[in-house]
């Protein structure tokens, strides 16, 4: 089976005037297969996040590449670009803030359809129809972020991002600012859709029983570097790097 | 073992509208209770009401907070000062935030103890090493020499704990104390309130949304749903076998590791 | 065991809403009163009565007249006209400029914004009203030539304002999420950046009507902006400066005039900044 996505050497530098330069990413390697669910594990500031940022171009990528397909998308700009986020799409660890507060979920859901000149009939179906398939009733497309809770946030923002029929789906921290008993919810909610869509999903996460759980595959970050990577299983049996270890023994 | 706080039919209303109802519980000594609950539960404003720290908006409505045959929400703002710190200690979520970034740790520390008692310098250096030493920290004077942002947060949260714990309080409150850190670090910060608990007999209650963190500590637990008391009672017992709904619900959505494949 | 104890929470109201209401009516009315000038003078405010120069306030001329015997009160009615219209051109004008060169700036990074905001720090290090008297000596008095030195100096400010807002908002979440949305950049400026940004802009400008006023007035003060025998507030105080201790109320009037409408314009602003802030309204 080919990868629909792969990501080759990533290195992502910041550069700070007057201070030394930080390397967030530094020489990240892997390829996401179809339908296939990997984990991306590291405690804050492992780089993680700023993977994410890199594979969606939200972030200008230093060095390396990322292939979809067999379509280079490291530099592209512009239409390319919105035409790749057809393919790629994003679910954020704040959900409040990833809708704009001045907009209601259903502006924000059916932006991108509006962005590809779908009728506004269509367009209003559809989003109905998204907001049901995630769990919410049609009335929410009228209320605005800071009127729902955090799940139904979250919620709303997986409509989102599964309006456009993606092949690939980020959570970057998708769960983390839930309730346990919310965020179960949601991770079942992720599952079905998964097979509804043949999505394949990055999850990153910083919960390795969670990633256990949920992920088929799992890449360790540390300091911006993967240091381990495989089966969730064998990683948790088998531990090879220090902070794999001292993340698991650290567990409660 | 005697009660040292106890909680009566509490009630607290933030603007007229109720946050927290009908919560009745008592801390004994040298104990920790877990409060555990989702957010919005309530959790926390239980914990603040005893310090007097509610804000303007909040109140307890209802009820009584008894610690030493006071009445905690009668008390006058001064009263309330001279219990927080030295008899009731208080640790919060973010404790780096609460430190000024531009003086040094030993610094602070010495200044807001001064608040509490006169003392020299020299007395104070004294004790805060034996303290911080006490509670394993390695190298006590060089943690007193640095400033806020040289420290990691794990380690900013337990300096935290130390500085709570300089004024000797017999209650030691934590709000969430686990929740910002990342998980290779919470089990430090765990351990050190036990270790605190066991050189100093302090009562500690602990408010998080962590299931681990109260397992992995409390005594006895409290959860909280919508502000009313779920359930309360033995550790063992709600963790392993809760006879509530809320309760299962809440256990059984916790992920957790599985070992067998170990 | 005793019976729990119960206290009684005061709940303080909300007035920010009823505070926005009764500063809103008097600011509107303020320019409703600025329109119909006119119609509002009792008197013609530039015919002269040599005769009755000077009268003191009585209840023919309840601000009495000046040295030419105009009735003070219809002039500083219909120097409402000149000095709010001016000043709220002026404002909008400052608005619009600065948040424009804000957002552009801060959107963009880089070169462009190295370039703009080092032009605005030029302007910023002038004392502004130093920098205007120079503007205006050299562009020659008059009411525009005002205004306009007025605006070079005042747009800084907002650029600044714009910029820190539009640099925040760039690395939320929701303007990420727009980006995947497959959004252009001008729709993510239109639609997302400005309308949240606007809050913060609309307060500052709301609060600066009545320092704006106050430079205007004292521009023309300085025989800078209007000339006569345009009433304008500003210049009337000038102008009656002489006869300060023989007929007060010919400085009194529009004195008042300037402190009531700077009153009422700070007042709005202060209410429209408790309102905007969301943490000062109910969930």
């Amino acid at each position: 089976m080919e990868p629909i996505l792969r990501a080759e050497h990533l290195t992502k530098t910041f550069r700070r005037k007057g201070q030394e330069d930080v390397i967030a990413v530094n020489d990240v390697s892997f390829e996401l297969m179809p339908g296939e669910c990997l984990g991306i594990i590291g405690e804050s500031g492992s780089g993680k996040s700023t993977v994410a940022n890199l594979l969606t171009r939200l972030t200008e990528v230093t060095e390396g590449s990322i292939c979809l397909h067999d379509k280079d998308i490291t530099r592209q700009k512009g239409a390319a670009l919105r035409e790749t986020y057809r393919k790629i799409q994003m679910v954020f660890q704040t959900p409040a803030e990833s809708f704009d507060p001045r907009r209601t979920l259903g502006d924000g859901i059916a932006e991108s359809m509006v962005n590809v000149g779908t009728i506004p009939a269509e367009v209003k179906k559809r989003t109905r129809e998204l907001l049901v398939r995630c769990g919410l009733s049609e009335d929410f497309a009228k209320r605005y972020p800071h009127q729902v809770s955090g799940g139904q946030c979250q919620r709303a923002a997986i409509a989102r991002a599964i309006a456009v029929n993606p092949e690939i789906l980020i959570c970057d921290e998708a769960t983390s600012a839930l309730d346990v008993t919310i965020q179960k919810e949601i991770l079942e909610l992720l599952n079905e859709l998964k097979e509804e869509h043949k999505m394949a999903y990055i999850f990153i996460c910083h919960d390795i029983a969670l990633v256990q759980q949920f992920c088929d595959r799992v890449l360790v970050m540390y300091h911006g570097k993967i240091v381990e990577q495989g089966i969730p299983d064998d990683v948790i049996r088998n531990p090879q790097n220090d902070y794999t270890k001292r993340l698991i023994a650290s567990i409660l | 073992m005697s009660e040292i706080l106890r909680y009566e039919h509490v009630d607290i209303s933030y603007g007229g509208r109720v946050a927290v109802a009908d919560i009745s519980f008592a801390l004994r000594e040298g104990e920790i209770l877990g409060i555990v609950g989702e957010s919005g539960s309530g959790k926390s404003t239980l914990i603040k009401a005893a310090m007097g720290l509610l804000g303007p908006n909040g109140m307890v409505t209802r009820g009584d907070i008894w610690y030493q045959g006071k009445d905690l929400p009668n008390l006058s703002e001064t009263e309330q000062r001279k219990i927080n710190g030295p008899e009731i200690g208080m640790i919060f979520q973010q404790a780096g935030s609460s430190f000024c970034p531009i003086r040094t740790v030993g610094k602070q520390l010495y200044e807001s103890m001064l608040e509490h008692e006169s003392l020299t310098k020299e007395i104070f250096e004294q004790r805060a090493i034996e303290l911080l030493d006490k509670i394993g920290f390695g190298n006590p004077k060089r943690i007193l020499e640095s400033y806020p942002f040289e420290l990691s947060g794990g380690m900013q949260q337990r300096v935290g704990i130390a500085a709570a714990m300089l004024l000797n309080p017999r209650i030691l409150m934590a709000d969430e104390p686990t929740s910002a850190l990342d998980v290779s670090v919470q089990k430090q910060v765990v351990e050190e309130m036990l270790l605190v608990r066991k050189c100093f007999e302090t009562a500690i209650i602990i408010v998080t949304h962590n299931i681990g963190v109260i397992g992995a500590m409390a005594d006895r637990v409290l959860v909280m749903k919508d502000g009313k008391a779920v359930e309360y009672g033995d550790k063992t017992q709600v963790l392993e076998n809760p006879k509530e709904e809320y309760t299962k619900k809440l256990l059984d959505a916790v992920p957790r590791l599985n070992k067998e494949v170990l | 065991m005793n019976e729990p104890t119960v206290r009684i929470q005061k709940v303080k109201k909300d007035t920010v809403k009823i505070r926005l209401i009764i500063f809103g009516a008097l600011a509107v009315a303020l320019m409703l009163c600025s329109i119909f000038a006119e119609h509002l003078c009792p008197y013609d405010p530039y015919l002269q009565d040599l005769s009755n120069a000077k009268a003191a306030p009585s209840a023919a001329h309840i601000f009495g007249t000046d040295a030419y015997g105009r009735d003070m009160l219809s002039r500083v009615i219909i120097g409402s006209r000149s000095s709010i219209y001016s000043t709220l051109l002026l404002v909008a004008v400052i608005t619009v400029i600065g948040t424009a060169v804000g957002v552009v700036c801060g959107w963009n990074g880089k070169r462009i914004d190295t370039v703009l905001m080092r032009i605005s720090d030029v302007f910023l290090a002038f004392p502004g009203l130093v920098f205007a008297l120079a503007v205006a000596g050299v562009l020659g008095g008059g009411i525009q030539n005002a205004i306009i030195a007025l605006v070079a100096i005042s747009w800084p400010k907002y650029a600044r304002i714009a910029r820190s807002q539009t640099l925040a908002q760039k690395e939320t979440p929701y303007i990420k999420a727009a980006k995947l949305s497959g959004s252009s950049t001008g729709k993510i400026l239109v639609k997302h950046i400005l309308p949240n940004i606007i809050g913060p802009i609309l307060v500052t400008s709301m609060l600066d009507i009545g320092t704006m006023m106050m430079e205007l007035a004292g521009l023309s003060f300085l025989g800078l902006g209007a000339k006569p025998p345009m009433a304008e507030w500003g210049s009337m105080m000038s102008d009656a400066r002489s006869l300060l201790k023989t007929v007060p109320w010919v400085t009194f009037a529009p004195g008042l005039a300037i402190f009531v409408s700077v009153m009422i314009f700070n007042l709005l602003g202060d209410t429209i900044r408790d309102y905007a802030d969301p943490r000062s309204r109910g969930r």
